[in-house]
Protein backbone atom coordinates (compact mmCIF):
# COMPACT_ATOMS: atom_id res chain seq x y z
CA UNK A 1 0.00 0.00 0.00
CA UNK A 2 2.94 2.29 0.57
CA UNK A 3 4.19 1.44 -2.93
CA UNK A 4 2.82 4.66 -4.42
CA UNK A 5 4.78 6.62 -1.83
CA UNK A 6 8.01 5.27 -3.29
CA UNK A 7 6.99 6.07 -6.87
CA UNK A 8 6.69 9.84 -6.64
CA UNK A 9 10.16 11.26 -6.73
CA UNK A 10 8.78 14.51 -8.15
CA UNK A 11 11.24 17.27 -7.34
CA UNK A 12 12.69 15.35 -4.39
CA UNK A 13 9.31 14.87 -2.68
CA UNK A 14 10.19 14.89 0.99
CA UNK A 15 8.48 12.74 3.56
CA UNK A 16 7.47 13.52 7.13
CA UNK A 17 7.55 10.71 9.67
CA UNK A 18 5.88 11.22 13.04
CA UNK A 19 7.12 9.01 15.84
CA UNK A 20 5.32 7.88 18.96
CA UNK A 21 7.66 9.92 21.16
CA UNK A 22 6.49 13.08 19.39
CA UNK A 23 9.55 13.50 17.20
CA UNK A 24 9.16 14.75 13.67
CA UNK A 25 11.62 13.37 11.14
CA UNK A 26 11.88 14.54 7.55
CA UNK A 27 13.79 13.15 4.61
CA UNK A 28 13.55 11.08 1.46
CA UNK A 29 11.67 7.82 1.97
CA UNK A 30 13.82 5.14 0.42
CA UNK A 31 12.26 1.97 1.74
CA UNK A 32 9.52 0.55 3.94
CA UNK A 33 7.80 -2.74 4.72
CA UNK A 34 4.50 -4.10 6.02
CA UNK A 35 5.42 -3.16 9.59
CA UNK A 36 6.09 0.45 8.56
CA UNK A 37 9.82 -0.01 9.16
CA UNK A 38 11.31 2.74 7.01
CA UNK A 39 14.54 4.05 5.61
CA UNK A 40 14.89 7.84 5.49
CA UNK A 41 17.77 9.31 3.55
CA UNK A 42 19.09 12.75 4.40
CA UNK A 43 16.91 12.74 7.47
CA UNK A 44 16.61 15.64 9.87
CA UNK A 45 14.58 16.19 13.00
CA UNK A 46 12.37 19.27 12.99
CA UNK A 47 12.19 20.47 16.56
CA UNK A 48 9.37 22.93 17.23
CA UNK A 49 9.05 24.90 20.47
CA UNK A 50 6.30 27.49 20.37
CA UNK A 51 6.93 29.72 17.37
CA UNK A 52 10.57 28.63 16.99
CA UNK A 53 11.87 25.69 14.99
CA UNK A 54 15.15 24.09 13.97
CA UNK A 55 16.09 21.27 11.61
CA UNK A 56 18.79 19.03 13.07
CA UNK A 57 20.51 16.85 10.45
CA UNK A 58 20.63 13.12 11.18
CA UNK A 59 21.79 11.40 8.00
CA UNK A 60 20.62 7.93 6.96
CA UNK A 61 18.02 6.49 9.34
CA UNK A 62 16.43 3.08 9.66
CA UNK A 63 13.25 3.45 11.68
CA UNK A 64 11.60 0.51 13.43
CA UNK A 65 7.93 0.43 12.44
CA UNK A 66 6.52 0.09 15.96
CA UNK A 67 7.64 3.66 16.65
CA UNK A 68 5.92 5.09 13.59
CA UNK A 69 2.66 7.03 13.94
CA UNK A 70 2.30 8.56 10.52
CA UNK A 71 4.18 8.87 7.22
CA UNK A 72 3.14 11.91 5.20
CA UNK A 73 4.01 13.41 1.83
CA UNK A 74 5.22 16.97 2.17
CA UNK A 75 3.67 18.86 -0.72
CA UNK A 76 6.49 20.88 -2.29
CA UNK A 77 4.01 23.44 -3.62
CA UNK A 78 2.90 24.42 -0.15
CA UNK A 79 4.53 26.08 2.83
CA UNK A 80 5.87 23.45 5.19
CA UNK A 81 5.26 25.69 8.18
CA UNK A 82 3.11 28.74 8.93
CA UNK A 83 4.95 31.94 7.88
CA UNK A 84 5.07 33.40 11.40
CA UNK A 85 7.42 30.67 12.64
CA UNK A 86 11.05 31.59 13.26
CA UNK A 87 13.99 29.40 12.36
CA UNK A 88 16.64 29.33 15.10
CA UNK A 89 19.94 27.58 15.73
CA UNK A 90 20.34 24.16 17.30
CA UNK A 91 21.68 25.64 20.54
CA UNK A 92 18.78 28.06 20.71
CA UNK A 93 16.11 25.38 20.20
CA UNK A 94 17.74 23.05 22.74
CA UNK A 95 17.61 25.91 25.23
CA UNK A 96 13.93 26.50 24.45
CA UNK A 97 13.22 22.77 24.84
CA UNK A 98 14.87 22.80 28.27
CA UNK A 99 12.76 25.77 29.37
CA UNK A 100 9.57 24.11 28.18
CA UNK A 101 10.49 20.84 29.88
CA UNK A 102 11.08 22.65 33.16
CA UNK A 103 7.86 24.60 32.80
CA UNK A 104 5.93 21.39 32.23
CA UNK A 105 7.72 19.96 35.26
CA UNK A 106 6.68 22.77 37.59
CA UNK A 107 3.10 22.74 36.25
CA UNK A 108 2.92 19.02 37.00
CA UNK A 109 4.22 19.62 40.54
CA UNK A 110 1.52 22.23 41.10
CA UNK A 111 -1.15 19.81 39.88
CA UNK A 112 0.02 16.90 42.02
CA UNK A 113 -2.28 17.76 44.92
CA UNK A 114 -5.21 17.05 42.57
CA UNK A 115 -4.28 13.35 42.58
CA UNK A 116 -4.55 12.92 38.82
CA UNK A 117 -3.08 9.75 37.44
CA UNK B 1 -10.93 -9.62 8.27
CA UNK B 2 -14.34 -8.17 9.11
CA UNK B 3 -13.18 -4.60 9.70
CA UNK B 4 -10.70 -4.81 6.85
CA UNK B 5 -13.64 -5.60 4.54
CA UNK B 6 -15.69 -2.84 6.12
CA UNK B 7 -12.99 -0.22 5.54
CA UNK B 8 -12.46 -1.44 1.99
CA UNK B 9 -16.11 -0.62 1.33
CA UNK B 10 -15.54 2.86 2.76
CA UNK B 11 -12.76 3.76 0.31
CA UNK B 12 -13.55 7.11 -1.27
CA UNK B 13 -15.42 8.43 1.76
CA UNK B 14 -14.36 11.41 3.86
CA UNK B 15 -13.25 10.26 7.28
CA UNK B 16 -11.57 11.78 10.31
CA UNK B 17 -8.94 9.57 11.89
CA UNK B 18 -8.15 10.34 15.51
CA UNK B 19 -4.81 8.97 16.66
CA UNK B 20 -3.76 7.85 20.12
CA UNK B 21 -1.51 10.93 20.35
CA UNK B 22 -4.69 13.06 19.99
CA UNK B 23 -3.84 14.22 16.47
CA UNK B 24 -6.98 14.17 14.31
CA UNK B 25 -6.71 14.12 10.51
CA UNK B 26 -9.54 14.52 8.05
CA UNK B 27 -9.19 13.14 4.55
CA UNK B 28 -10.45 10.84 1.86
CA UNK B 29 -9.92 7.17 2.57
CA UNK B 30 -7.60 5.99 -0.18
CA UNK B 31 -6.78 2.49 1.00
CA UNK B 32 -6.55 0.15 3.94
CA UNK B 33 -4.63 -3.08 4.54
CA UNK B 34 -4.87 -6.18 6.70
CA UNK B 35 -3.26 -4.36 9.66
CA UNK B 36 -5.89 -1.62 9.28
CA UNK B 37 -3.09 0.75 8.29
CA UNK B 38 -4.85 3.66 6.60
CA UNK B 39 -3.85 5.82 3.71
CA UNK B 40 -5.60 9.18 3.45
CA UNK B 41 -5.59 11.69 0.61
CA UNK B 42 -6.29 15.39 0.54
CA UNK B 43 -5.69 15.59 4.27
CA UNK B 44 -6.14 18.49 6.64
CA UNK B 45 -5.40 18.41 10.33
CA UNK B 46 -8.38 19.23 12.58
CA UNK B 47 -6.51 21.53 14.96
CA UNK B 48 -4.05 23.02 12.45
CA UNK B 49 -2.54 25.62 14.80
CA UNK B 50 -1.48 22.97 17.27
CA UNK B 51 0.33 20.92 14.61
CA UNK B 52 2.20 23.39 12.36
CA UNK B 53 4.49 20.66 11.01
CA UNK B 54 1.50 19.04 9.31
CA UNK B 55 0.67 22.13 7.24
CA UNK B 56 1.94 20.87 3.90
CA UNK B 57 0.99 17.22 4.34
CA UNK B 58 -1.72 16.31 1.85
CA UNK B 59 -1.39 12.53 1.68
CA UNK B 60 -0.35 10.26 4.49
CA UNK B 61 0.00 6.71 5.66
CA UNK B 62 -1.21 6.02 9.20
CA UNK B 63 -0.05 2.94 11.06
CA UNK B 64 -3.09 0.95 12.18
CA UNK B 65 -1.75 0.45 15.69
CA UNK B 66 -1.86 4.18 16.47
CA UNK B 67 -5.49 4.76 15.49
CA UNK B 68 -7.95 5.54 18.28
CA UNK B 69 -11.06 6.32 16.22
CA UNK B 70 -12.17 6.47 12.64
CA UNK B 71 -15.00 9.01 12.49
CA UNK B 72 -17.39 8.67 9.60
CA UNK B 73 -19.73 11.35 8.24
CA UNK B 74 -23.11 10.80 9.98
CA UNK B 75 -24.94 10.16 6.72
CA UNK B 76 -22.00 8.55 5.00
CA UNK B 77 -22.83 5.06 6.12
CA UNK B 78 -25.93 3.05 5.32
CA UNK B 79 -27.07 2.05 8.78
CA UNK B 80 -29.97 -0.05 7.62
CA UNK B 81 -28.99 -3.59 8.44
CA UNK B 82 -28.81 -5.86 5.45
CA UNK B 83 -26.47 -8.50 6.75
CA UNK B 84 -25.61 -9.24 10.32
CA UNK B 85 -23.77 -11.66 12.50
CA UNK B 86 -25.63 -13.21 15.46
CA UNK B 87 -23.86 -15.15 18.14
CA UNK B 88 -25.29 -18.67 18.30
CA UNK B 89 -25.53 -18.76 22.08
CA UNK B 90 -28.14 -15.95 22.15
CA UNK B 91 -30.59 -17.52 19.73
CA UNK B 92 -33.94 -18.64 21.18
CA UNK B 93 -35.80 -19.63 18.02
CA UNK B 94 -35.12 -19.80 14.31
CA UNK B 95 -38.49 -19.52 12.57
CA UNK B 96 -38.57 -21.30 9.24
CA UNK B 97 -41.03 -20.88 6.37
CA UNK B 98 -43.91 -23.39 6.74
CA UNK B 99 -42.68 -25.58 3.91
CA UNK B 100 -39.05 -25.06 4.83
CA UNK B 101 -38.66 -28.49 6.35
CA UNK B 102 -39.96 -31.91 5.41
CA UNK B 103 -41.23 -32.69 8.89
CA UNK B 104 -41.82 -36.39 8.26
CA UNK B 105 -38.31 -36.88 6.93
CA UNK B 106 -36.94 -35.01 9.92
CA UNK B 107 -39.00 -37.10 12.32
CA UNK B 108 -37.68 -40.35 10.77
CA UNK B 109 -34.10 -39.08 10.84
CA UNK B 110 -34.43 -38.03 14.47
CA UNK B 111 -35.85 -41.46 15.42
CA UNK B 112 -32.96 -43.17 13.67
CA UNK B 113 -30.38 -40.96 15.32
CA UNK B 114 -31.95 -41.46 18.75
CA UNK B 115 -31.64 -45.19 18.24
CA UNK B 116 -27.92 -44.65 17.67
CA UNK B 117 -28.02 -45.33 13.92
Amino acid sequence: MLASALDDDDDVGKTLVLLRDGRKLMGTLRSFDQFANAVLEGACERVIVGEQYCDIPLGLYVIRGENVVLIGDLDTEREELPPHMIRVSETEIKRAQKVERELRGTMRKRMEFLDFD
Amino acid sequence: MLFFSYFKDLVGQEVTVELKNDLAIRGTLHSVDQYLNIKLENTRVVDQDKYPHMLSVRNCFIRGSVVRYVQLPPDGVDLSVRNCFIRGSVVRYVQLPPDGVDVDLLHDAARREARGG
